[in-house]
């Protein structure tokens, strides 16, 4: 057999497409198909089939390196099952990609026999061994994405169960900020107040800082889109918990908080709430 | 109205001197300049307060905007006031987001709130 | 984007501003965004509209859905062969105002999208491209 073209990744291409059978049969007893495809064996050969052809066909094309390659497009679901399948079984991502690395030796094997064959010095083995890691690269991206997106979940329900918004008073909530507040944050905060004035008819929306330790630019910004957000609903707010460094840095910023209540503590926050509903306070609150 | 002019009609109602606009649905760039019209010649035939109920509105881009911000200032000038009532979060957040912030306009969390700021009497008044 | 997944809605009426934002609510809640995401990219399409039919003289809007790394994105194009934009950096800045008084609507638009650009001369049409991906964690799937 010799390249059609005399093109080493073509050469590739044709050694899985002729020994296609060799390489499915070794690849069966591998345990990333071993122990996904446990039904019986056939279904893991039919499987290690599917792959070999995918690779073939990418490499055909030329796409040695390129995680991209529409071919790979065919296996993408197969190979997603089969990552989830070793993670269930409680392989990490190094593990799985370790056993995706024992693909390689089967598939280097057969080319550097025909290469060896034909007595020919080309540089087919090396480009049988970037495919294979470019199919490595596959792998990884499939289980990093399923990954991030268990992370993604979890940390957004993790950020809605942590921005409590109470109710103070009748019409009156208040939402403590607390930490360093990054945009994820910020924008869960807002979109939680917003909706707890709605729920509970809210004429007031306390915004307490006094958990935040830096007022810069980015916090006034996001303070005072809060403050318009709540007025355009038809709410007032006022923001609580203003420590006299904080009022300074807010001077030196020169950042208009225009009409915008403020107070030092959240008490003295709901005792102005409470005036403007007509509810006079009487000593200590 | 024929389909073709897309103006149909936001009904306004009139409790004593105030004139209320629910707007229920989306609307069309005419149908926002009709209610235009219809608000400014009722209240120039007397009427002191406007309120404009908008929780059943999901968008309001720059144009409506305007449109609201021009019936308010018409109101001033004919010595009443227009609320804007029950916006929204998502509409509201999007409008900051923006940089709109509708500055002049009276804002109230529901009709019964922007009634109260008016001066009409009701169970909530005063509180 | 392929022909195939590009969907042309016609811009010649106020009306026609109002079926660009079905449209891309339509494709906002099938994209699995959140309330206020779409809220955003359909009010953008709306300022864009607006300004295609109105400063544009009328056009298109072309719609794509995109698959990104996590998750899918509306892909907004809006073509007119008016009479293009004399100056773009003015028109984006707050408060821009031509003729009546009515802002041009692309400083707004433009801060409500993830990526936004503006191909306008004098004279030569205008194109403006809007982008937004919902940050859900929805799979790619291609």
């Amino acid at each position: 057999m010799v390249g059609s073209n005399g093109s080493a990744p073509v050469t590739v291409a044709e050694v899985l497409e002729a020994r296609a059978e060799q390489v499915a049969q070794q690849w069966a007893d591998l345990p990333i198909f071993r122990n996904v495809y446990t039904t019986g064996r056939d279904a893991a050969v039919d499987a290690a089939h599917r792959l070999v052809e995918v690779l073939a066909e990418v490499a055909r094309n030329e796409r040695l390196d390129d995680s991209s390659a529409p071919g790979f497009d065919r296996v993408r679901p197969h190979l997603g099952q089969m990552v989830a399948a070793r993670s269930q079984a409680g392989s990490t991502l190094a593990q799985i990609t370790n056993e995706v690395s024992q693909l390689k030796a089967p598939v280097v094997g057969v080319v550097e026999q025909e290469v060896a064959d034909r007595g020919d010095d080309g540089a087919a083995p090396l480009d049988a061994v970037e495919l294979m890691g470019t199919l490595r690269v596959v792998v990884m991206e499939i289980a990093l994405s399923e990954g991030a997106e268990v992370i993604d979940r979890q940390r957004q329900q993790l950020l809605e169960l942590s921005t409590p918004v109470i109710k103070l008073w009748d019409r009156v909530v208040a939402v403590p900020l607390i930490g360093t507040m990054d945009s994820a944050r910020t924008q869960v905060v807002m979109e939680t107040l917003l909706q707890a004035i709605v729920d509970q008819n809210a004429a007031v929306a306390i915004l307490d800082i006094t958990g935040v330790p830096m007022v810069d630019t980015v916090v006034a910004q996001y303070l005072l889109k809060t403050a318009m957000a709540v007025r355009l609903m038809g709410a007032e707010c006022v923001i609580s918990g203003i420590r006299p460094q904080i009022a300074q840095t807010i001077v030196q910023l020169g950042i208009d908080l225009g009409d915008i209540t403020t107070r030092a503590t959240l008490a003295d926050a709901l005792a102005r709430a409470l005036e403007k509903s007509g509810v006079t306070v009487v000593g200590e609150v | 109205m024929s389909a073709e002019s897309g103006a149909e009609r936001i009904p306004v109602l009139r409790l004593g001197d105030v004139l209320i606009a629910a707007i229920q649905q989306e609307l069309t760039d005419q149908s926002a300049l009709a209610l235009q019209q219809d608000l400014t010649e009722m209240a120039a035939a007397g009427a002191r307060g406007v309120i404009i109920e908008i929780s059943g509105v999901e968008i309001i881009d720059s144009f409506l905007a305007r449109i609201l911000s021009e019936i308010a200032a018409a109101t001033s000038m004919l010595a009443g006031r227009t609320v804007i009532a029950g916006m929204r979060p998502s509409v509201a957040i999007t409008l900051v987001e923006m940089g709109l912030s509708l500055r002049g306009l009276r804002t109230a969390r529901s009709l019964e709130d922007a009634l109260s700021i008016l001066g009409h009497s009701g169970p909530q008044a005063g509180r | 984007m392929s022909p195939d997944d590009v969907t042309r809605v016609h811009i010649g009426s106020d009306v026609q501003i109002a079926g660009a934002r079905q449209a891309v609510r339509e494709a906002a809640v099938a994209a699995g965004f959140s309330l206020v995401e779409q809220t955003k990219i359909v009010t953008a399409a709306s300022e864009l509209a607006r300004n295609t039919l109105v400063h544009g003289g009328g056009g298109y809007m072309d719609l794509a859905v995109e698959d990104g790394p996590r998750g899918q994105g509306i892909h907004l194009t809006f073509t007119d062969e008016g009479p293009g934009i004399k100056d773009v950096s003015a028109a984006l800045s707050d408060g821009y105002t031509t003729g009546n008084g009515l802002g041009l609507g692309l400083g707004g638009a433009r801060r409500l999208v993830q990526d936004f650009t503006i191909d306008s001369t004098p004279g030569g049409g205008t194109t403006v491209t809007a982008v937004s991906w919902s940050r859900a964690g929805q799979r790619a799937r291609r």
